[in-house]
């Protein structure tokens, strides 16, 4: 992999690294009381530590264990967690322009790497797909260094909340580092009135819709997000609530 | 628990290839395909759309149910954090100071009083 290491010196790879490393003790503090969720739904040692080293998806894999734990055929389990993850689904139909000029293992493994921050960092940075083989490469290194650090906080937290489970009470709350880390990003993306109407909407129906199961409420509240969002576009107001006068 | 833990292990492996699977869905096909205009608008409300259903009920709620009182440590973190980011407009580093304010005012009111 000469191109690997290639694409680690490129600046966007230390770019990326940089404006993760910024939330990566969120991301810790949640990997680790997720690691210790783990243990204390009762997966075995061995078997957390396996997930915590390969899954790389919070929310499916604390969906996955107790279906797990109960015997629960396997597509069941699967099923489960791919439709945890449909989010994700919905952020690779934006990502393809940007990655389809790669292989697709490449492809498949910036996918894996993608995960909720790193999308929403790289689509800040890179708001249009490349339009030349430079600036493509950069993209992609921007993705690798920012995932890359990403994957790292997030498992090996996850590792030490493993081992750590029966120290470390779920009462004191440090998951909440991870809530606020997610907060200091929506704050970060609320650019426009715009997006304040999108972020507010989608707030709005994931609470109303909780009670839905396999975290559909994440779906249904980025489909009214962006359905209320493209129908405001259309307003006479559009203008002024996408910021156009500022900008 | 020996066959049933290889059996978990297998399982597992699954797990990660079903991460794969979500987050490059729509990068498994090579075929030319464009999304359609409004898809490709839309999405741009996606990142905040996704990071507000995701922490909304984690913030609002508790037990499935709207939390009924204000007496709850999360809201003034959040509260806390957002401050602090807009203090310091969106400046270097305001991500993790609304991090570490949330947490500042969070845990003394959570483990403290219990809220």
């Amino acid at each position: 992999m000469a191109g690997l290491r290639a694409l680690i010196r490129h600046p966007e790879f230390r770019l990326g690294f940089q404006e993760m490393a910024q939330v990566a003790p969120g991301i810790a503090a949640w990997g680790l009381m997720t690691g210790v969720a783990m243990v204390k739904s009762g997966l075995g040692t061995a078997e957390a530590l396996v997930m915590a080293l390969t899954v790389f998806a919070g929310s499916a894999q604390l969906a996955a264990i107790p279906l797990m734990i109960a015997g629960a055929p396997v597509w069941v389990i699967l099923a489960t967690a791919f439709c945890v993850n449909l989010r994700f689904v919905v952020f690779s139909a934006h990502m393809r322009n940007y990655l389809m000029h790669l292989p697709l293992s490449r492809r498949l493994a910036c996918g894996y790497l993608t995960g909720d921050l790193t999308y929403v960092l790289f689509v800040k940075r890179h708001k249009e797909p490349a339009s030349d083989a430079s600036g493509r490469y950069a993209q992609v290194a921007y993705l690798l260094g920012n995932g890359a650090i990403n994957w790292f906080s997030w498992t090996a937290s996850s590792l030490i909340g493993v081992a750590a489970a029966n120290f470390i009470p779920a009462s004191w709350g440090l998951g909440f580092a991870g809530i606020l880390a997610l907060v200091g990003m929506v704050c970060s993306l609320a650019s426009t009135p715009m997006r304040w109407i999108a972020g507010g909407i989608a707030a709005a129906a994931g609470v109303a819709a909780f009670a839905l199961p396999l975290k559909l409420n994440i779906l249904v509240a980025i489909a009214a997000a962006v359905a209320l969002s493209l129908t405001l576009e259309q307003s006479p107001w559009a203008d002024s609530l996408a910021g156009k006068a500022s900008r | 628990m020996g066959a049933s833990s290889a059996e978990h292990i297998i399982t597992i492996a699954a797990l990660a290839a079903v991460t794969v699977l979500a987050r490059g869905f729509f990068f498994l096909s090579s075929k030319k395909w464009e999304l359609p205009h409004w898809a490709e608008r839309g999405l741009q409300y996606a990142p905040i759309a996704a990071l507000a259903a995701v922490i909304a009920p984690e913030i609002v709620m508790s037990q499935g149910l709207l939390i009924a009182h204000l007496q709850d440590a999360r809201l003034f973190g959040v509260a806390a954090g957002v401050l602090y980011f807009f203090a310091r407009r969106g400046g270097g580093h305001s991500v993790l100071g609304t991090i570490v304010a949330g947490m500042v005012v969070y845990l003394p009111l959570h483990i403290g009083l219990g809220w």
